[in-house]
């Protein structure tokens, strides 16, 4: 909500401590007291003086002070106290569950969610064998929680699978005008360490979607889409 | 009038059993107690957890059923008694009119795996009715 109305592009009508106050900053009340300060070199030292009549002792600063000082102040930028929170997993989502994709190449597909990774994303996988859909990364916005769970109790997922698996190599450099010509029939293909990861990561799920009913594997093999009458708002999933 | 009439077969009266159409109530058996005006009865439904109130004509439906003999303005507990002697909730529960709420109901508030199930048992019959008519109209 913005409380500082502009009086030209960029200049508010109100100054720092008046926005702060119009805020109501002073009402957090988590904000910590200062640290008390470590004691320093001392910024002065005794020194004796000769001549019976300079009181035999001055205090003389450690620290010679700078002969200029800037005319100018310079405004220090204020420091930030936001902070980077990891991301909080949506409460209907938990290891097993029925996971609808809604964006990219595999939209309306039915995968299974493992774990949520370190930069939040949700670590998925089709089964592979089931509907194509490969261990993948999915942000949570882009997902429809079912009510629907795979009991995954006692299923490993290998801590390989991490943000770090899924980055993709750098190619090596190459001209514009020879990628272009590039034959297709060229690509690198998948490499097979990974062809082997999924396989033995999807054995253990298909057995728990085995186990979950006759139908869960025709189920995640069918791919979501509203027909008609469908109001998505209605509907429960 | 005497056609007029008899081609009626629900009126407003006491003692007639309404289905409440909105409020907290919604969805739940009343007996029609006393007449306010041409817009409005007092309800009362002890049984069926429905406290007594005013209540629109617009937000109610007539059933079929009706409590036989209920007084005008009977208190609550009157009420409880007539409705529970009467067999209107057996009758009520076993009409077409209440197992189709019921089915819609439980339709709506199905998951989207139950409902790939329903879809999954829905082609099932109808190969086996398909099969079947076509056998009967060949």
């Amino acid at each position: 909500m913005a409380r500082n109305s502009q009086v030209s592009p960029y200049v508010g009508r109100l100054g720092r401590s008046a926005l702060f106050a119009k805020k109501g900053g002073y009402k957090k009340t988590d904000r910590k007291p200062t640290a008390a300060k470590e004691e320093s070199a001392p910024a002065f030292k005794e020194v004796e003086v000769k001549g019976a009549k300079n009181g035999g002792k001055r205090a003389v600063p450690t620290a010679k002070a700078s002969r200029f000082y800037p005319a100018e102040d310079v405004a220090k930028p204020k420091a930030s106290r936001k902070v980077q929170r990891p991301t909080a997993l949506r409460s209907s989502i938990t290891p097993g569950t029925v996971l609808i994709l809604l964006a990219g190449r595999f939209r309306g597909k039915r995968v299974v969610f493992l774990k949520q990774l370190e930069s939040g994303l949700l670590l998925v996988t089709g089964p592979f064998k089931v509907n194509g859909v490969p261990v993948r990364r999915v942000n949570q916005a882009y997902v429809i929680a079912t009510s629907t769970k795979i009991d995954l109790e006692g299923v490993q997922v290998d801590a390989k699978f991490d943000d770090a698996y899924f980055k993709r190599e750098k190619a090596a450099k190459t001209k514009q005008e020879a990628s272009f010509f590039a034959d297709p029939a060229n690509k690198a293909s998948h490499p097979e360490s990974k062809v082997a990861d999924q396989k033995a990561l999807d054995k253990a799920i298909i057995a728990a979607v085995k186990k979950a009913g006759p139908t869960m594997a025709k189920y995640l093999a069918a791919t979501f889409s509203l027909s008609k009458g469908d109001k998505p708002h209605a509907l429960r999933f | 009038m005497g056609a007029q009439r008899e081609s009626f077969k629900r009126y407003v009266e006491v003692g007639r059993v309404v289905l409440l159409n909105a409020g907290p109530s919604e969805g739940k058996l009343a007996v029609i107690v006393e007449i306010v005006d041409h817009n409005r009865a007092i309800i009362d439904g002890p049984s069926t957890g429905v406290e007594r109130q005013v209540y629109s004509y617009k937000n109610l439906t007539l059933t079929p059923h009706t409590i036989k003999g209920l007084p005008r303005a009977a208190g609550t507990p009157a009420v409880k008694k007539a409705f529970e002697k009467s067999d209107v909730a057996e009758k009520w529960a076993q009409s077409a009119w209440a197992k189709k709420r019921e089915a819609l109901k439980t339709r709506r508030a199905a998951s989207d795996f139950e409902r790939f199930n329903i879809m999954l048992l829905k082609k099932q019959r109808r190969r086996v009715v398909g099969a079947a008519l076509k056998k009967v109209s060949a």
